[in-house]
């Protein structure tokens, strides 16, 4: 650590360029924490998806919807626990642009399917028993300023109701919170029986089932054995693990994680362009004064540890700045989102960041350095 | 035992420059006394800054046997020929060769870095060594806030701060005007004499020479003469 006062003058030896690199490396670590945020919020949801849960959908599309009459002929299914339903409503509040999912669910069912959903319960007993209420996630209360006992009207793009009208009315029953950290809560859920007979068609539908199975070992043999329930059927289904629905859905949006990783990549490639050219001019013009260094005393593998711990500390120095903007910007200000819930750095993104700083750091050194290692002090000096 | 620092036997020193041999150093034998302050003169390419580089352990020869006190230079990896210098030559250039990044105090506390001295006593060591060569006063300037005189002295007190016992000067004064080059003469006589530093100086100035207690000369790498001032 004595050499970290020549380590830091050496920096800044040329003070403008060092800037500049220091403000390339800031903007992409930025962007890399940003982007890994992002990513958090399109994949991480798989995470969060249990995979002792099983989600039943029309096999031809996700749009299309399947019996009511189904849920008992799953029920029955050797190995399934519990079975819920949940059809989408496909609405927004006052504007278009206030889209969130509403789900019109048994509200007992889903409950018992979704554990990690709280409600307390003179709120879950006062949505049990008001056919016209709904329960939304906590994301959703604070976003639009709702409280308890407040009717919401819901502009329904896909669900005339008898009155002919697209626009339904619901009662505020209750606020969900959830005990999974990672999960999204931006959702309001609706009683399917109100539902159901409030719609002008399509009755008797439901747009897919969630169960429980008693053990994940089973859930490959459990999913085939419900599909081969409604084979030749007028309307077959496709079952798979929750995870794997989310993954899909994810996927109709193209593959977010490929995109991101090339920006990533991409961004890389250009500060190790840049650091990298900047660290091999710093030891071009100090040639004389690192074989002077050797002169003193000083052996070559100090004079490789000094330059490479130069490259690292100018990475680390714009890195951590970006990094820790990131982090204040994802979790703090774009945390609140309700256009895109689950934007989030976690300790995982945090973590590879770092060891790219360092990585970056020593890989845009290591030429130079090796360089600065090798020179010889004779041939160094007669060149001064 | 003899007073000799420096015993250097039969030494050759070979280069090749694509397929031309060059002989530099033609077996040459040459002893140096303890506190002994001798100038080195020659032509431009008689071999004189050679000479200085395998005295300072920076080269070796290609054959014959170099031995300062106790070392064996010719035998030494270079790694151990980096710790033996720390400890024992202060080196000083023609053109200084400061780190303009650091301070003239940090210039000269730079070889203390590689001892266990704290970073306490480094200061003080640095300091006193600028006092040695009158310039405790500009302890906190940049190098290009100094005159070549100025720099010159910084680089004598980093080549004297880990107190070696022997002092390589390759033209010390050649970038220096007279007045400048005669004080700075006098600081190397006085280390010689007060500080019992054993001193090589190359130089191409008959005037500087005088400064030495005696001067070898130099010709197509061996020694031609000696005179004493
Ligand atoms: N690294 C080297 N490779 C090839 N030739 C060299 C090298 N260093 C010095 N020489 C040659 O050795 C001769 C003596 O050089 P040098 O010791 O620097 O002379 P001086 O210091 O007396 O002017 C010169 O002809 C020079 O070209
Ligand atoms: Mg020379």
């Amino acid at each position: 650590m004595k050499y970290f006062y020549l380590i830091w003058k050496s920096i800044w030896r040329k003070k403008v360029r060092t800037i500049l690199t220091v403000l390339s490396v800031f903007v992409a670590f930025f962007l890399f924490g940003i982007l890994s945020a992002l990513n958090q919020a399109f994949t991480g949801v798989d995470d969060v998806a249990n995979a002792k849960r099983l989600v039943v959908l029309d096999k031809v599309s996700i749009i299309n919807s399947m019996p009511s009459a189904y849920l008992s002929r799953i029920e029955s299914v050797e190995g399934v626990e519990r079975v819920a339903h949940a059809s989408w409503f496909g609405g927004y509040y006052q504007e278009p642009n206030n889209q969130f999912p509403q789900f019109a669910v048994d509200p007992q069912r889903y409950l018992d399917v979704y554990p990690e959903l709280l409600l307390p319960d003179d709120q879950r007993d006062k949505w049990f028993s008001t056919r016209d209420s709904v329960v939304v996630g906590r994301e959703l209360s604070d976003r639009f300023a709702w409280t308890i006992g407040d009717r919401i009207p819901i502009y329904s793009s896909i669900w005339t109701n008898k009155s002919g009208s697209q626009v339904w009315e619901f009662e505020l029953a209750g606020i969900m919170d959830t005990d999974d950290p990672r999960g999204s809560t931006a959702m309001m859920l609706i009683q399917y029986d109100y539902f159901d007979e409030g719609r002008a068609f399509a009755n008797g539908s439901i747009g897919m089932y969630i169960l429980t199975i008693d053990d994940i070992e089973n859930s490959a043999s459990v999913a085939d054995a419900i599909d081969a329930q409604f084979t030749n059927s007028a309307s077959e289904t496709k079952t798979s693990t929750e995870a794997a629905f989310v993954k899909s859905f994810v996927q109709q949006f193209g593959d977010i994680s490929l995109i991101i990783s090339l920006i990533v990549g991409a961004v890389f490639f250009t500060i190790l362009l840049v650091s990298g050219n900047t660290m091999a001019q710093s030891v071009r013009e100090r040639i004389p004064e690192l074989a002077v260094l050797k002169t003193l005393g000083f052996e070559d593998r100090s004079v490789l540890g000094i330059v490479l711990a130069e490259s690292v500390l100018v990475m680390a120095f714009g890195g951590l700045l970006g990094l820790g903007s990131s982090w204040l910007v994802a979790n703090f200000t774009l945390a609140g989102s309700a256009q895109l819930p689950g934007i989030y750095l976690d300790v995982e993104a945090i973590a590879t960041g770092l060891f790219y700083i360092l990585f970056a750091g020593i890989l845009a050194g290591i030429f130079p350095a090796v360089r600065a290692m090798r020179l010889t002090i004779v041939d160094a000096l007669s060149r001064a | 035992m003899s007073n000799d620092l420096v015993i250097l036997k039969d030494i050759s020193r070979i280069y090749h420059k694509g397929k031309e041999r060059v002989e530099v150093l033609h077996r040459l034998d040459l002893t140096i006394a303890n506190g002994d302050f001798l100038a080195l003169m020659g032509p431009s390419g008689s071999g004189k800054t050679t000479l200085l580089n395998l005295l300072g352990g920076l080269d070796k020869p290609t054959s014959g046997s170099v031995k300062i006190g106790d070392a064996e230079l010719h035998n030494m990896s270079s790694s151990a020929l980096s710790k033996w210098r720390a400890v024992n030559i202060g080196f000083i250039f023609q053109f200084y060769n400061l780190l303009p990044v650091l301070t003239a105090l940090k210039n000269v506390e730079l070889p203390l870095l590689l001892t266990n001295l704290s970073a306490k006593e480094r200061k003080k060591r640095a300091a006193t060594a600028l006092s040695i060569v009158g310039l405790d006063d500009r302890a906190d300037h940049y190098p290009r806030e100094l005159s070549g005189g100025q720099e010159q002295r910084v680089a004598i007190a980093r080549a004297i701060v880990s107190d070696p016992n022997l002092l390589l000067c390759d033209e010390p004064t050649g970038d220096l005007d007279r007045e400048t080059a005669d004080e700075i003469l006098k600081l190397l006589q006085a280390l010689n004499r007060d500080h019992n530093k054993t001193i090589v100086m190359v130089t191409h100035d008959g005037q500087a020479a005088q400064y030495a207690q005696y001067t070898l000369h130099m010709d197509k790498g061996t020694l031609a003469s000696r005179e004493s001032a």
